[in-house]
């Protein structure tokens, strides 16, 4: 800016010619028509969500009734039946998963923030939660099938829990340690200063500081894993009677609707729209909820 | 960090100097009851000097290295078992799909045979099925999403911006199947009867569109990734185009540009990089999406030029045999498929990690 | 560590609390609607002894017996003498019903019932019948008006029974199919589309114009689907019913072991797509509560529930080999 100071003084500009106001027009046409088509990819991709939705609605509670809450599903060919047993079953199989899954994720995301920053261990560690959390759910499936199922000899709502929870550890220990890292170190300082143990100042000043958003990731988890299909087909099996076992077969809901699904019956075919219905509900309620503890927490956590 | 390990490390020695009858286990609970606490009655010997309050308080509370050890131990354990899951599978994916990596070797991937009765098994049908499938997914999700985080992150009205990122999130939450249940019912129809017949009429000329069209195959396949994949492009997209700092679009404004040639030269260029790690982390999803594709796909082993042909992927294929398969060697080849299926999605997870953190490095990368 | 222990208490109490018998079995879609009535009803009438039975296809039921990971198995085709051999768990045969393969098709415009040779449907599947109006499908319907269109053949993706009794059929009348294909529960079909479970061929089939598959009887009049009559081997076109299916079953013989295939059976009335469906039960339990509530239900089902089979439109066990059965059962341990 500075090289050139003994420059002669420059007429003004003109801004008015025919090329430049057709540069200009250009510009302001190609603004209009990027915003345009900014506007319409949203809208696009709101319409599938839009649509999904009303149909399911629209399906799903014209079929549900109280019988789909308290019943077992009817054998082919009668009517009636409700699901039940699967909707116990999604529910022990997501606290079994939640019991192992959650505990493991916070204590690995604490490793990271707060025993591990700069280690290449930790490092390594936060990469390979990454890689874990793009691993198909269906693999996840297999290898459960292999080492659970085939050693146990039996299909088991244990295993279904194990699957689901090895999904859900990565997404936690990543949402952890990004809660972690925001909580301020004249608060950690302070606990350690005044002499708390350092396990001390992790449990009850650093998590505790960053729960709202360590609860979101949890729920974020927890929402991604309930409505998986793939890892249960060869594991937690389906059941269409009550069973509260834990190492027997049993159902659970997005089984019992892939099932329903790709049958000829017209009334299983009302009972998948149901079960989907139900399902959503319960997702969406979690995922609404992490949205209110986000906003509402001292920090701002997870999306 | 450094900090605190030498206040643990100063207490260590304080305690060690005075080591009375301390239990190091057991913390003090309250701090107050410590100053007001006689010495405890087994000392061996007082020292002549009468030591200062604080000194005995610290010397009394122990100095907790063993419950901090425990504990950092306990932590590191959970921490490693990430890495034990990870390594625990590819090995049970390894042992499992012995037989069939001693019998067809690197064949395996090239041959598209896939026939159980006679014990010939190749995997190429099925990885064409999943390139296929993805890529068009790709193609279709990426223009979207990227006009979704264009919208909600530049051109969105504030009161607009929550509702709608809102909205596109829970296009992620809702489950595969549910999306199988939707394909099945409505996608499939449409594709049949409407879709279809108009991408014939004017889109014909580029053979891709050839064949019976049944509703079923890879282009319905495609398009439900597409709109599956859609909101994990579009919502790291915009974290990522959110983290480029004010100034930059300040700047560009400054100089007089449009709105849209801020977003280009301040925004997109300033994230490109992060956004290709989006998409390769929206194509990792996808290669490894397994009921919806299962349902629509056609389930039929073969490479056709044509989008109506019906195709199977590596996902679809374990879904809909693995519990059926009869016989060790089918049974050992869906695991290779798994196990092929593992690697290609931890690469494909990998450089797109590598390049989102990249950009957002500094603060830690999301994970959503 | 502590929530860890937490869950194997839990898991022990569960474990000890457990009262009701719970068994576990899987495989064929075939019998499918019949066995999940049967359960159903047993569980009413023995509130301890709950049977869950998941239809994940023959292929299956074989598999996951013979890794032991359910109490028994079903299947549509016999095990063969390789997978007995190298099976974990070894298990009998223990007929239940019969059944019968239809093929269904989707032509509109098209109200008669079609005839079809066997040799016409292995063409159909490999490729080589492409049209409706072929002439060979012409010859055995004279004076029906088929469309010109293109056929979608449809088939079963999962390793299934179902399959097994129609490639079975098709190997014994097409030397070509057999030398192709052949004859098993999953096979490299050459060309049309895979569906998953009986539900889903059915499903496909209903759905899209100038289709064409195979299905187990019920799921074809459970839906109302239209489907052909088949050419038997004293050349008369039968139309699947649960007749023709016993009457497929009395001109066979029936080995010790129960495995037997009656696709193409002589007789003038025997439906030449039938078969018997099997359960696969464990020789030697691990749990002799369990085998001791799988014995009840099998003599429940020899004694009341082959009555039932008529009205779902499969065939029940012929008198004699009932009675066979029931000394089979008797003596399981």
């Amino acid at each position: 800016m500075s090289s050139t100071p003994m420059l002669p003084p420059r007429p003004p500009i003109d801004f008015d010619t025919p090329v430049m106001r057709f540069h200009r027009s250009r510009r302001k046409v190609t603004n209009i028509v990027v915003s345009g088509l900014a506007i319409l990819a949203t809208v696009i991709v709101i319409a599938p969500l839009v649509a999904i939705l009303v149909y399911l609605l629209y399906k799903g509670a014209s079929s549900l009734n109280f019988n789909f809450f308290t019943k077992i599903p009817a054998p082919v060919g009668e009517e009636g039946g409700g699901m039940a047993n699967s909707i116990v079953g999604s529910g022990i199989i997501l606290v079994l998963a939640s019991l192992m899954g959650i505990p493991i994720g916070i204590a690995a995301g604490v490793y990271l923030s707060e025993f591990g920053r700069g280690k290449f261990l930790a490092n390594a560690i936060r990469f390979t939660a990454d890689v874990l959390n793009g691993v198909p759910s269906i693999v996840m499936g297999i290898a459960i099938y292999s080492l659970i199922v085939m050693r146990q000899k039996h299909f088991s709502a244990f295993a279904g829990g194990v699957a689901l929870a090895i999904m859900m550890v990565p997404t936690i220990t990543r949402t952890t340690e990004e809660m972690l890292s925001t909580v301020p170190h004249a608060i950690r300082e302070a606990a350690l200063g005044l002499g708390v143990p350092k396990w001390r100042t992790v449990l009850s000043v650093s998590l505790r500081t960053a729960s709202p958003g360590i609860i979101t990731g949890c729920m974020l988890a927890f929402a991604r894993v309930a409505g998986e299909t793939a890892p249960l087909l060869f594991t937690a099996f389906g059941n269409q009677f009550w069973s509260v076992k834990l190492n027997e077969p049993i159902g659970a809901l997005p089984l019992q609707i892939y099932v329903y699904a790709i049958s000829p019956y017209d009334e299983w075919h009302r009972l998948a729209w149901a079960g989907s219905l139900v399902l959503i509900v319960m997702i969406m309620v979690s995922v609404t909820l992490v949205r209110v503890f986000a906003s509402r927490g001292a920090l701002k956590g997870g999306n | 960090m450094s900090r605190a390990e030498d206040h643990s490390t100063t207490l260590d020695r304080m305690t060690a100097d005075h080591n009375v009858n301390s239990d190091s286990s057991t913390p003090p609970a309250l701090i107050v009851s410590h100053f007001v606490q006689e010495p405890a009655p087994g000392t061996p010997q007082a020292p002549p000097p009468e030591p200062s309050e604080i000194r005995r308080f610290l010397s009394q509370r122990g100095s907790g290295a063993f419950a901090d050890n425990s504990f950092a131990g306990v932590i590191l354990l959970c921490a490693c078992s990430i890495f034990a899951i990870v390594i625990f599978i590819a090995a049970i994916l390894i042992k499992s799909s012995h037989l069939s990596i001693a019998q067809f070797g690197l064949k395996f991937f090239s041959t598209s045979d896939w026939d159980p009765v006679s014990g010939q098994f190749g995997a190429l049908p099925f990885i064409f099925g999943t390139l296929a499938t993805s890529f068009l997914a790709l193609l279709i999700a990426v223009p979207l999403a990227l006009g979704v985080a264009v919208f909600i992150s530049e051109l969105c009205p504030r009161p607009l911006r929550a509702p709608i990122s809102f909205l596109t999130e829970l296009l992620a939450a809702i489950p595969s199947v549910v999306y199988g249940l939707w394909a099945v019912f409505v996608l499939v129809p449409l594709m049949r009867d409407q879709l279809g017949p108009f991408l014939v009429k004017y889109f014909g000329w580029t053979h891709l569109f050839e064949g019976a069209n049944f509703g079923v195959g890879l282009l319905t396949a495609g398009i439900i990734l597409a709109i599956m994949i859609l909101p994990i492009i579009s919502s790291i997209t915009r974290d990522i185009m959110l983290s480029v700092p004010n100034h930059q679009r300040e700047a560009v404004l400054a100089l007089g540009a449009t709105r849209w040639e801020m977003i280009r030269t301040g925004v997109l260029r300033n994230a490109r990089i992060g956004i290709v790690g989006a998409v390769i982390l929206g194509l990792g999803r996808a290669l490894g999406e397994t009921m919806a594709v299962t349902m629509v796909i056609g389930n039929h082993a073969e490479i056709a030029h044509s989008l109506f042909a019906p195709g199977n992927t590596l996902a679809s294929v374990i879904a809909n045999e693995f519990s059926e398969a009869t016989g060790d060697l089918y049974l050992s080849s869906l695991i290779e498929i798994g196990l092929a299926l593992f690697l290609v999605t931890i690469i494909v997870n990998a450089i797109a990690r590598l390049l989102v953190w990249a950009v957002t490095r500094g603060a830690p990368a999301r994970v959503s | 560590m502590r929530v860890k222990l937490l869950a194997a208490g839990l898991l022990a109490i569960a474990a000890a609390t457990a009262s009701a018998q719970n068994i576990n079995g899987a495989g064929a879609t075939f019998p499918y609607p019949i066995y999940s009535r049967w359960f159903s009803e047993y569980a009413k009438l023995h509130p301890d002894v709950k049977i869950n039975y998941q239809s994940i296809g023959s292929g299956g039921g074989i598999r996951q017996v013979s890794e032991g990971t359910v109490d028994f198995g079903a299947t549509d085709g016999p095990m063969s003498d390789d997978a007995i051999k190298s099976a974990k768990v070894k298990t009998i045969h223990i007929p239940t019903v019969l059944g019968a393969v239809v093929p269904v098709y989707n032509l509109k415009g098209v109200s008669q019932q079609l005839n079809f040779s066997g040799d016409v449907i292995a063409d159909i599947y490999l490729g080589k019948i492409s049209k409706w109006n072929d002439p060979r499908i012409a010859k055995d319907n004279p004076g029906v008006n088929l469309p010109a269109a293109a056929i979608l053949p449809v088939y079963r993706s999962d390793g299934s029974g179902t399959s097994f009794i129609f490639t079975d059929y098709l190997s014994k009348v097409s030397a070509d199919f057999k030398a192709k294909v052949g004859a098993a529960t999953s096979v490299k079909w050459p060309t049309g589309i895979g569906q998953k479970g009986n539900e889903g061929v059915a499903g496909m089939v209903r759905q899209a114009p100038n289709s064409f598959g195979y299905v187990e009887l019920i799921y074809a009049r459970g839906n109302n689907m239209p489907f052909g009559k088949v050419k038997n081997a004293s050349g008369k076109f039968i139309e699947a019913s649960t007749d023709g299916v016993t009457a497929a079953a009395a001109g066979a013989t029936i080995p010790a072991d129960y495995r037997v295939s009656i696709t193409n059976a002589p007789g003038a009335n025997a439906y030449p797509i039938s078969s018997f469906t099997w359960l696969l039960i464990p020789v030697q339990a691990t749990d002799a509560s369990k085998s001791k509530a799988i014995k009840g239900f099998l003599e429940w089902m020899l004694s009341t529930g082959e009555a039932e089979a008529a009205q779902m439109t499969y065939a029940p066990l012929p008198k004699a080999v009932a009675d066979r059965v029931k000394q089979t059962v008797a003596g399981i341990k």
